[in-house]
């Protein structure tokens, strides 16, 4: 069942589209946002809710990258992976974080604090390498740089 | 020099709200339009303008709006769509011009939306771009309560409204057909063309589909008029365009210059010139999907017909370069990978044939290349060309490594012959 | 007409059509995957390309797919230009590259589409020398096996079950090279139609299931063509054969019948032939008729079973016959012609029969003309009255979901795209349907693609149908005290079917009430007074129902009041369970008064145990004879299997019968030509079944026709551990078919295509060869002939209108609800099959359930005609008050007679 936050967030976005189908992406980011992950109880409640089968939603939300169907740590990590990253030596940031948080790429850490995970381009070339936390850019990062802020992350 | 797109705005800076955006002139154009235009007119302006997408492909603006049924028989229900799903690799402008001055580009929307006569737009916004959705949001709450957007707007009789979209990854979004089935909810996957978008669009009905540095072009072509606009252009082509640049050089960043401007000047000028101990080898020009240039094409005026002359494309104008101490094979490695895990999986060439290159490509890294391996990868970028695959996201895939293999093919024997790359000595994927 | 350009020759063209189907259609052998001719183009997998030119100077022109390009007057294209060429080979190396060319050990190879085109293609030698990538399988129930690794990700699993058949729980997942084709979690695929998933499927990803537990290559199965013996649709089937065993059911392509497409009970029931229970030996059963002492039945030689029947028919005071909906006309008619016209009964319980005479009368008087399957795809607005079409008459189900395109497809056509750029048309109609509207006593598998639903009791589905009529032409007979929304609904109805371009309304006898049918009769007719094409279809239970009311004979009953007036006292049953068709009491009273029954039958059931003499019937495998559909279409079906033990045709066994007692005798019909020739002569309302096929001696060059394909390997292999020499093949009297592979390799006609087989296509594909044109009518017409055809004479309207149903205090109206897998008699002895049939269950309706304090799955106790049955409760949100339901033809609910009478004991 959704809970309510999640059916009223999802139910205003409701009036801005002719189908409530189209709310398929939607629904499952609102239910990502407050579970954290999409397991398979929560394409249920969405496809309940959308008068969806949990397979076309589940056929949704496997094509999208940012959709997690496996349960992701506290902190997903998004490091771009892009050409001017990559120029700019996002492989070396890459291995130092796969080395201090024990994990490889796709992989959470035992703590369950972070999970690691490539990204497209995140449009911040210029300030290459770059990574994503959840909501918030990292620019121009070294190895310094990122133990910094692994650590400031519960 | 004119800056229509940036004048007022600064990298760093807090977003232009409402007020600032109206003193620097901002909704002029959109109050005359609604004023004393036709919808037809702002298209015909558009058309005179010369404005061309940039999204990548160039296409004209106004044409493209001129294919919108218009009249009694239309649909009533059209659709006026930006796409800020900017996810080609390289490219960083459309951030910034949401970001930093979000009411251009609403104004553009409107305007657009105007003359096609759409009731209801939306912003399809790649999911990454956090704070351009709070900067877009917070924006569209200003223009809603300002009238601008809403039911009759500035009392034109006129309705309109625009919904922010945040989409959830995925590279092929930005298709502009794609990104239509996006929003539907439903998988990303291009669809048939024809029908094209202006026709057959979102939910079945004529939608347009723009580029964000496109439509914030639009409010300065309605105010200033497309000769002042033809004016800006260097060469023939119209306007100014943001150009940006990466990789080794002192000052990457992007800047607003006017078409035509020498590849050289954008390089060696604005992004600084290499860093120290760096040399340049070459520049894919407008994202990751074009071709590369190399250095006989430093004097090239940066526009859409010198750089597809040159054998490239002027794509998305934000360019990436290539030094000398990089592997133009793992460069192109990198491209490559992207590219293949981010094909939608519905064509085969390139859902099959991007791994393959991909793997071709690593083995090479690795030193398990071979020389007929470049017999493979020369058919490859010929067979996922254009009209082989069901969308132009394979051939673009292929740009880089076509070009790659024309301006740096000893740099591919050179791992053959030395068994591994030479610039990188261990593998690759352990770097 | 369009002129198009093939490599610089000219041939004529359907501008409607694309180039693949056009090329194809011409003979060219173009590659394809994606496309398929029933689903359409969507430009996915690349395979056909060729190479276009602007015009005749056009020297480059480019490469284009074509299936996304109309065949327009003047196109230009080469398919043998050769950069095409390779990059056709090039489409098929990159499949390659994750296929797991496990041909040797996948159930596909040998008939596998992928194989063709990599043939056909050219791509021979591996370049790729990497890794491939895998997935891991499913467990999508009992009739589908899975395996991922040989995907080659055409879409068009999901095409065909999400949009063509509207299942919901098959889906592309992932994206890139990792697309996969299942469910989300493993689970039993929903559909109904989930079968034809296997023939779809151009690799091994999806296959029979059923096949896989006794499997053999294409090329060693023995196949002849058949018509499905599950249902009154007639769809067309080849079953083939090995080893005495029917091994498979594939579609057999029918133009105007089945198409591309079966239901999963008419591809998984036939395992019913291959069971340990069949009879295939006579059986003598000396005291039968004591109820008490029922002895095991012996078995005995054909000789022994025969004088024993002859001798005992011989010392009948009246011999009666009962036919059977479920034996062939022939069979019928042999019966018939054994103990007269006057003492031939169908074998129907009374009211059953009268409506499927009623049916097929109204169909012979009446103006509107009862359409095909593919006429009702075509239709652009359909009502469905009382029935639940998935349960009874599937395929017809399939048929009216693509109704349902009709209409939007003109609005894709306004804007430039044709119905066979069908993403592009999907783009455009969106969430748009055309017109389908449901009357119904409960939810049926196709309230989801209907435009209007109301759910009520049978009487009133009638008065609603009566309703629509009256709204058409004001001559037809008012219906008073409707409801305000069944008023509205009327007239919306009547408006659209007024507006349609050809509307179709079906009915049928599954909820036993006569008014519905009048009263589609009544719409029918209302709207060819109005002047309006319609067609008028009527769903009926068996597969040959309509042949059986056009032989016009009494039903049941007076057999039985012939035995209990002691008028009669020996009995021959026909393939007919006679426990299955009224009250067991009933049964019991007319046996108790038979001093001798003979039976026919394939299966033992309750029947043939209370028979004195059983006699090895043929099923449908075994069998040549003809069965006529729901639209009075008679259609020939042929031995795959040349008969084990002393199986025999029902009207061969009766012909024997029929003959002298020595062994030299002849018997009554050398062969089927003879059982046709007889019954065209005696009845001419049927004689038009001697040309559902050709005649026996029908040869092409001379020759005759084999059911082993060329390749059939083996044939002294498989009984090399008995006997190392070849035997002799079988004679066949009764068919231009020969059980082996000798014969002619000429193209037959339709009636008796045995198999897809063409130079280069060793998939069902290869049917593409066997059509006019690609997708079109089959080559030689569509096999079998009509025998109703209306002869528009002024027919005047029903006027019984029945009242609005009331719900009695206490007194329900049981009705008996039909389940594709369960309700039929055959199919549900196929094991896998059974898998899928429901348990036993009262169906109460959501108010009535509440007002008596019922929950899902209590036990409740329903007494009908003094019977008592305990079953779990299914609460049904829709069923109307006043009516209950159970499933249909379930063991332990045989023998009801629907609609009965019902009283829920607390
Ligand atoms: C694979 C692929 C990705 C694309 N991504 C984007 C994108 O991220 N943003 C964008 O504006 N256009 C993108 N485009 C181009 C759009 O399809 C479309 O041409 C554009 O949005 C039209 O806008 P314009 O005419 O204003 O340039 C992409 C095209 C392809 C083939
Ligand atoms: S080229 Fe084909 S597989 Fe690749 S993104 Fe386009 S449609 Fe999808
Ligand atoms: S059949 Fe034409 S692209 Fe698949």
């Amino acid at each position: 069942m959704l809970t309510d936050q999640e059916r009223e967030e999802i139910e205003a976005e409701l009036p801005h589209y002719p189908r409530k189908q189209a709310l398929c992406i939607e629904a499952l980011k609102v239910v990502q946002r407050h579970r954290g992950w999409v397991d398979d109880e929560a394409l249920r409640d969405v496809g309940g809710f959308l008068e969806m089968t949990e397979h076309e939603v589940d056929s949704v939300a496997t094509f999208y990258n940012l959709i997690y169907r496996r349960k992701v740590g506290r902190n997903v990590i998004h490091l771009c992976d892009s050409v001017s990253c990559w120029v700019m030596g996002c492989d070396r940031i890459c291995e130092h974080l796969k080395n201090s948080l024990g994990i490889e790429i796709g992989e959470t850490s035992d703590d369950g604090r972070f999970t690691l995970l490539p990204i497209p381009c995140l449009g911040d070339c210029d300030k290459a390498p770059s990574m994503m936390i959840g909501r918030e850019l990292f620019s121009d990062l070294t190895p310094e740089k990122v133990d910094e802020i692994l650590r400031s992350r519960k | 020099m004119e800056k229509p797109l940036t004048e007022h705005i600064q990298p760093g800076e807090p977003p232009l709200d409402l007020a600032a955006y109206e003193r620097t002139g901002g909704y002029e154009a959109l109050r005359d339009a609604l004023r004393s235009m036709e919808p037809r007119e702002v298209t015909r302006i558009v058309e005179d303008s010369k404005l061309r997408g940039r999204g990548g492909a160039g296409f004209f603006t106004g044409m493209k709006w001129s294919f919108v049924p218009m009249g009694e028989n239309a649909p009533r229900e059209k659709y006026f769509v930006c796409n800020a799903d900017e996810m080609e690799p390289g490219t960083f402008k459309d951030r910034y011009l949401m970001e930093c001055n979000p009411h251009l580009l609403l104004e553009g929307m409107i305007l657009g939306a105007f003359a096609i006569q759409a009731p209801t737009g939306y912003i399809f916004l790649r999911a990454e771009y956090h704070k351009s959705e709070e900067v877009l949001a917070h924006a569209i709450r200003e223009a809603r309560e300002a009238g601008f957007l809403g039911k009759n707007i500035l009392d034109s009789g006129f309705d309109h409204d625009i919904h922010l979209h945040t989409s959830a990854g995925r590279y092929i979004c930005g298709e502009e057909t794609a990104l239509l089935n996006a929003l539907e909810g439903r998988r990303a996957i291009p669809r048939a063309k024809p029908p094209f978008p202006p026709v057959v669009g979102l939910w079945g009905k004529p939608t347009i589909v723009n580029n964000v540095e496109t439509l914030c072009n639009i409010p300065p072509i309605v105010r200033n008029g497309a000769d002042w606009f033809k004016g800006l252009g260097l060469s023939e082509e119209a306007g100014t365009k943001l150009y940006g640049v990466s990789g080794r050089v002192n000052r990457p960043g992007m800047w607003e210059l006017p078409l035509g401007t020498p590849l050289r000047e954008i390089i060696e000028e604005h992004a600084g010139g290499m860093r120290e101990g760096y040399r340049f080898r070459g520049v894919i020009p407008g994202g990751a999907s074009t071709d590369f240039l190399v250095e006989e094409h430093l004097d090239l005026p940066m526009d859409f017909a010198s750089v597809q002359k040159a054998g490239s494309r002027l794509g998305t104008g934000t360019m990436i370069v290539l030094d000398d101490r990089t592997c133009p094979v793992g460069m192109v490695l990198n491209l490559e990978r992207f590219f293949a895990r981010e094909s939608c999986g519905w064509c085969t060439p390139c859902r099959d044939g991007l791994p393959w290159v991909e793997k071709i490509l690593e083995d090479i890294e690795r030193g398990g290349g071979r020389e007929d391996d470049l017999g493979l990868l020369q058919e490859h970028s010929k067979f996922l060309g254009p009209g082989r695959t069901f969308c132009a996201f394979a051939p673009g895939a292929v740009e880089p490594l076509q070009s790659a293999l024309k301006y740096f093919e000893e740099d591919f024997r050179r791992h053959f012959d030395g068994k591994g790359c030479p610039y990188h000595p261990q593998p690759a994927a352990a770097r | 007409m369009a002129t198009i350009h093939i490599d610089g020759k000219s041939y004529d063209a359907d501008p409607g059509k694309n180039l693949l189907q056009v090329s194809l259609s011409l003979g060219f052998d173009l590659p394809y995957f994606c496309w398929h001719p029933a689903l359409g183009s969507v430009g996915a997998c690349r395979q056909c390309a060729v190479r276009q030119y602007r015009n005749e100077e056009d020297k480059d022109g480019q490469i284009v797919m074509a299936c996304m390009v109309p065949a327009a007057d003047g196109t230009r294209i080469s398919i043998e230009d050769e950069e095409a060429r390779q990059f056709r080979k090039s489409v098929i190396e990159w499949l390659m590259t994750n296929h797991p060319h496990d041909c040797p050990v996948c159930d596909e190879g040998g008939e596998c589409h992928l194989q063709d085109m990599t043939v056909m293609a050219g791509h021979a030698y591996r370049r790729f020398r990497y890794r491939k990538r895998t997935f891991t399988n499913q467990d999508l129930g009992p009739f589908i096996n899975h395996e991922m690794n040989r995907c080659i990700q055409c879409y068009r699993c999901v095409r065909y079950y999400k949009d063509y058949a509207g299942g919901r729980d098959l889906d592309a997942f992932a994206s890139h090279n990792h697309v996969y084709f299942g469910r989300s979690v493993d689970g039993t695929l929903e559909s109904e139609f989930s079968g034809n998933l296997v023939e779809v499927c151009p690799t091994g990803v999806f296959t029979d299931k059923t096949l896989k537990h006794h499997y053999t290559r294409k090329w060693d199965l023995q196949s002849g063509p058949s018509v499905c013996a599950h249902c009154g649709l007639g769809c067309n089937t080849l079953a083939g054969a090995r080893y005495g065993g029917v091994r498979r059911i594939l579609n057999r392509y029918n133009h105007e019948v089945n198409g591309y497409f079966l239901c999963d009970r008419g591809r998984y029931g036939y395992e019913f032939v291959n069971r340990p229970s069949r009879i295939r030996h006579p059986l003598l059963h000396t005291d039968a008729s004591d109820t008490d002492t029922l002895s095991k039945p012996e078995s005995c030689s054909p000789e022994e079973a025969l004088r024993q029947a002859r001798d005992r028919l011989r010392n009948a005071r009246r011999v009666i016959g009962i036919g059977s909906p479920r034996a062939s006309l022939e069979s019928n008619y042999a019966l018939r012609a054994f103990v007269g016209e006057d003492y031939f009964f169908n074998g129907l319980p009374s009211a059953e029969s009268h409506l499927v005479t009623l049916a097929a009368e109204i169909l012979r008087n009446g103006s509107a003309e009862t359409p095909s399957l593919r006429e009702i795809e075509g239709a652009d607005a359909v009502l469905v009255l009382g029935e639940d079409l998935t349960q009874t008459a599937p395929r017809m189900a399939l048929a009216v979901r693509q109704s349902i395109m009709r209409a939007p497809e003109e609005k894709a056509r306004a804007v430039g795209v044709p119905p066979w750029n069908d993403r592009a048309v999907r783009d455009v109609i969106q969430a748009e349907r055309g017109p389908l509207i449901v009357a119904a006593v409960d939810e049926t598998r196709l309230d989801d693609a209907a435009t209007s639903v109301i759910y009520r009791a049978p009487d009133d589905i009638a008065r609603f149908g009566f309703a629509v009529a009256r709204a058409i032409n004001a001559d037809a007979p008012p219906v008073e005290g409707l409801s305000d929304e069944e008023t509205d609904l009327v007239q919306r109805t009547a408006k659209t079917l007024s507006a349609a371009k050809y509307p179709v309304v079906i009915s049928g006898v599954s909820l036993g009430n006569e008014a519905i049918l009048q009263a589609s009769a009544n719409i029918a007719w209302a709207l060819d007074r109005e002047q309006k094409p319609v067609g008028l279809s009527f769903v009926v239970p068996e597969a040959n129902s309509v042949g059986i009311a056009l032989l016009d004979s009494a039903p049941l009953r007076g057999a039985f009041e012939l035995v209990s007036s002691g008028k009669a006292d020996a009995a021959i049953i026909l393939e007919n369970d006679l426990y299955r068709r009224t009250h067991a009491l009933d049964v019991e009273k007319f046996f108790t008064g038979l001093r001798t029954v003979v039976a026919l039958d394939s299966l033992r059931s309750p029947t043939t145990d209370r028979a004195h003499v059983v006699f090895p019937a043929g099923t449908f495998a075994e069998s040549d004879g003809t069965f006529v559909n729901n639209e009075g279409r008679a259609q020939r079906f042929f031995q795959v299997l040349s008969p084990e033990g002393d199986v025999a045709e029902s009207w061969r066994w009766l012909g024997r019968l029929q003959s002298g007692s020595a062994p030299s005798d002849e018997p009554r019909w050398k062969n089927l030509d003879e059982v046709l020739d007889a019954m065209a002569a005696e009845l001419p309302d049927v004689a038009g079944a001697k040309d559902a096929a050709p005649r026996a001696d029908f040869r092409v060059a001379g020759a005759r026709l084999p059911r082993s394909p060329r390749r059939f390997s083996g044939r002294t292999a498989i009984l090399a551990n008995l006997d190392v020499h070849e035997p002799k093949p079988p004679d066949d009297p009764d068919s231009p078919l020969t059980f082996s592979m000798e014969g002619t390799a000429a193209m037959p006609p339709a009636a008796l295509v045995s198999h897809y087989w063409a130079p280069g296509w060793n998939s069902v594909q290869a049917l593409n060869k066997f059509q006019d044109e690609v997708g079109g009518a089959n080559r030689g017409g569509a096999p079998g002939v009509r025998l109703i055809e209306p002869e528009k004479p002024i027919h005047s309207y029903f006027t019984k209108i029945p009242d609005a149903f009331s719900p009695h205090d206490g007194k329900f109206v049981v009705l008996g609800l039909h389940h594709i897998f369960g309700s039929e008699e055959l199919s549900r002895h196929a094991p896998a099959l059974a898998e899928r049939i429901p348990e036993p269950y009262i169906a109460i309706g959501d108010a009535d359930a509440r007002a008596r304090g019922v929950t899902e799955g209590r036990e409740l106790v329903l007494r009908i005609f003094g019977r008592e049955y305990k079953l779990p409760a299914c609460v049904r949100p829709n069923l109307p008050r006043g009516v209950l339901g159970v499933p249909f033809g379930l063991p332990g609910l045989t023998g009801i007679v629907f609609p009965a009478d019902g009283h829920l004991l607390e």
